[in-house]
């Protein structure tokens, strides 16, 4: 009880490291979920085969091959530096991106139809339809899958430890060696990641309430 | 000038060739109900006057304005071609009153007040002001077919089209709805109106078109194409939906 208490002020810096580089990298993430998503609709055969190929590749390789390829391997050239938090925010970012970029996609292209026809046939262009009209309706419908990959991207953060990023799971290694009591931390940590986890599946459950498709 | 004038238009989905070669005009003001069996390329026909569909061959003007021309922008053209649809396609998650004001508005056709106003105008004008601010989701397939019809006029079109606008409702509710497109047409709207209501195309239409195998096979007053059909094809279709 002792060393978790002492070791607090270091979990919170980890914690707050942790919350940081999952909220940029998710919001990032999304963004290029998006674009992908949007690129691998459009009508432009060379548009989709980028998005293809860049969901492809993210999905099929495992995230630690992808952060030690940005971290170490973009590192190696000269007109490249990303620090460790950077680099490990960037992974995070385009891993979740190409998994959002499926949700998104799925996600539009369940919207019915005919409410694009009824948009189009309003006078709305192709831009408006799709901001007005086609995400909210899909993002409402995604939301769950969306909360789910997100949740996914919050667990891989503790993987940015294995470059040295300060966060909540590198925290709790350097505790350990200082203290050897992994039993104690360890479930200290777990509890915190699920306490986060928690909160994060509230929030996702009050937004889905709240933005019922009537 | 013809408020639409059809030249040789053609239209075929990959080898199937739904509209072979049809022409006609419609005069402003004047109501024209297209009946045929169905996947005779009823709902096809309609959709290339506002380019829903790509056009494959001929012309389309809308109030002397090539539709198919891509100097002229389609959007703009849209405006002024309501449509209303079988299924209604009301935006689920807006209310009432924002499927009416929002094309209005994006399109920068009206300022937000100005749209609600004439809404609201509209709204009571299909009997539905009290639905103002409830969502599509609350309302019977009726009031959503007669919302569908407003949000349409909310763009001040010169030209109405409607899909089979109430083959899915219950028939209880027809009868409001074939009300407000008769208002409508005695208001002096241009429309057209793809139905298997006969009664109301024999009561509402100026002329009746018969659509079969990709061609207009028979056009004519109402009381003549149902009275006095000339083709056989019209003759077996009318003997099984009379
Ligand atoms: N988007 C499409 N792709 C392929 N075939 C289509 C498409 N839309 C319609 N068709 C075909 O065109 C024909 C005419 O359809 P439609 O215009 O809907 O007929 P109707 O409205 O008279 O019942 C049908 O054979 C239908 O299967
Ligand atoms: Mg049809």
């Amino acid at each position: 009880m002792e060393t978790i208490i002492e070791s607090l002020p270091m979990l919170w810096e980890g914690l707050k490291m942790t919350l940081y580089i999952f909220a940029v990298a998710i919001v990032l993430g999304f963004l290029i979920g998006l674009v992908m998503a949007l690129l691998r609709l459009s009508p432009l055969k060379i548009l989709n085969w980028i998005a293809k190929i860049f969901v492809d590749a993210i999905r099929g390789t495992p995230f630690i091959v992808q952060l030690f390829f940005i971290y170490f391997g973009l590192n190696s050239f000269s007109w490249v530096s990303l620090d460790k938090e950077w680099a490990g925010i960037v992974t995070v970012a385009i891993n979740a991106g190409a998994y959002f970029a499926e949700i998104i996609r799925a996600g539009i292209q369940s919207i019915d139809k005919g409410q694009t026809e009824a948009a189009r046939s309003l006078g709305l262009t192709q831009s408006q339809n799709m901001r007005h009209i086609v995400l909210p309706q899909a993002f409402r419908r995604m939301l769950p899958t969306i909360t789910n990959q997100a949740i996914i991207s919050l667990k891989d953060t503790s993987l940015l430890s294995i470059i040295g990023v300060a966060d909540l799971t590198q925290r709790g290694r350097v505790i350990v060696s200082a203290t050897f009591e992994p039993f104690t931390i360890y479930l200290a940590l777990g509890v915190m990641y699920f306490v986060i986890i928690y909160l994060l599946s509230l929030l996702s459950g009050y937004l889905e309430r709240r933005f019922v498709l009537r | 000038m013809s408020m639409i004038q059809v030249n040789n238009l053609k239209k075929s989905f990959g080898d199937l060739e739904v509209i072979k070669d049809m022409s006609t005009a419609v005069e402003p003001s004047e109501v024209v109900c297209v009946i045929g069996p169905s996947g005779s390329g009823k709902s096809t026909f309609l959709r290339c006057l506002n380019r829903l569909e790509e056009i494959s061959g001929g012309h389309v003007y809308i109030d002397g304005v090539d539709i198919t021309d891509p100097k002229n922008n389609i959007n703009q053209i849209r405006q002024n071609v309501g449509m209303v649809f079988q299924h209604f396609n009301l935006f689920p998650h807006m209310t009432v009153l924002d499927n009416l004001t929002l094309a209005p508005v994006k399109t920068g056709k009206l300022k937000p007040e100005a749209a609600e106003k004439k809404a609201l105008v509209l709204l009571d004008k299909v009997g539905l002001a009290a639905k103002a601010k409830a969502y599509p989701g609350e309302l019977s397939g009726g009031q959503k077919q007669r919302v569908a019809i407003a949000r349409a006029l909310a763009m001040d079109p010169k030209v109405m089209l409607f899909d089979e606008p109430t083959s899915a409702l219950d028939p209880e509710v027809v009868g409001d709805v074939l009300g407000v497109m008769k208002d409508l047409a005695k208001e002096g709207m241009t429309m057209i109106v793809v139905t298997h209501e006969m009664g109301f195309a024999a009561e509402v239409a100026d002329r009746v078109l018969f659509i079969d195998g990709g061609y207009i096979v028979e056009e004519n007053v109402p009381k003549e194409l149902f009275g006095n059909p000339q083709h056989e094809r019209t003759k077996a279709f009318l003997s099984k939906v009379l």
